[in-house]
């Protein structure tokens, strides 16, 4: 089972910016068993979410070719809770961006006042881990498709981004196995 | 040319927000390892928010030359060599090697640096540019 904390993209300024959004329901599992009768949003699945948000900005910013892991998480302040029922608002900054990695800032709102803020650093996965595959690019792309990242994404320069070949090559090639295996399956 | 008490005004603040420490606790003799608790992850962090203050780059190995510390060629039994030591000199000097030089045990090297070893280094990246 993968885990989707945050659900789509309001906005993403390749290199500079994102803004996800999350909406808190009852119908999470963690809501009811997290505190006992005191239905929250666990603070560490916010921080998880700004951190998603983060990692792909900076992902995107490597045109999904290198492996972002989350390495330290600086500093992070809880000023209220979420609730059901709330939208979080998580907005990524990049502070720093180097073949390393990179430093990101993060927030999250709720109801336009600043609820949670987060330095989130980011490293790259040198040649020590080469070999190491993190996600299959077909279902990573699916995923990406399904945060709206290329319906909302632009470039520096107003441009939208576009879906990196290498993942397009990926899901073609998903999708012709997919065929064969419905096409073995037909009466 | 930023002066010696910005220069250090802006590590320490950098120290503050890396590593969770409170200003006092910042001094020029502190060592980053032993008295401030950095984590090898926090160099990461480190070097991010420096490069980002002062407008330089910091290539890892200039600071924290692992190369050499992992070398068959400079390291045996655990200490680094004579030569070894040239060379860190020769990579780092802005760094003070003399009490390294004492126990020059690869695990004690990285509770060498100093936050004033880290200043030195700063300054001579930024005089660069």
């Amino acid at each position: 089972m993968r885990w989707f904390w945050i659900d789509r993209f309001l906005e993403f300024e390749s290199g500079r910016r994102a803004v996800a959004v999350k909406n808190v329901s009852y119908a999470e599992e963690q809501i009811p068993d997290y505190a006992l009768s005191m239905p929250i949003m666990p603070g560490s699945l916010i921080l998880e979410g700004m951190a998603h948000t983060g990692g792909l900005l900076v992902a995107e910013s490597g045109g999904f070719l290198q492996r972002v892991v989350l390495a330290k998480v600086g500093k992070i302040l809880f000023h209220d809770y979420a609730t059901p029922g709330d939208q979080l608002i998580y907005t990524s900054e990049i502070q720093s961006f180097q073949a390393r990695g990179a430093l990101v800032h993060s927030t999250a709102h709720l109801d336009g006042l600043l609820m949670a803020e987060a330095d989130v650093v980011f490293a790259h996965l040198d040649e020590r881990f080469a070999g190491i595959q993190l996600y299959d690019p077909a279902e990573y792309l699916g995923i990406l498709r399904s945060y709206r990242l290329f319906e909302v994404g632009i470039r520096s320069d107003g441009r939208p981004i576009e879906v990196p070949e290498h993942m397009l090559d990926a899901e073609r090639r998903w999708l012709d196995t997919e065929r064969q295996r419905c096409a073995k399956q037909s009466p | 040319m930023p002066t010696h008490e910005e220069v250090f005004e802006k590590v320490r603040t950098a120290l503050v927000d890396a590593l969770g420490v409170d200003d006092d606790e910042v001094t020029p003799e502190s060592t980053m390892v032993g008295d401030l608790g950095a984590e090898s992850i926090d160099f990461l962090d480190i070097v991010f928010r420096l490069e980002k203050a002062f407008g330089i780059e910091i290539p890892r190995a200039e600071l924290f030359p692992d190369d050499v510390l992992t070398s068959a060629e400079y390291v045996q039994d655990g200490k680094v060599t004579e030569a070894g030591l040239i060379e860190l000199e020769k990579r780092m000097p802005f760094a003070d090697l003399s009490k390294f030089k004492e126990n020059p045990a690869v695990q004690e090297f990285g509770n060498m640096l100093t936050v004033d070893d880290l200043c030195r280094y700063v300054v001579s990246k930024v005089n660069a540019n």
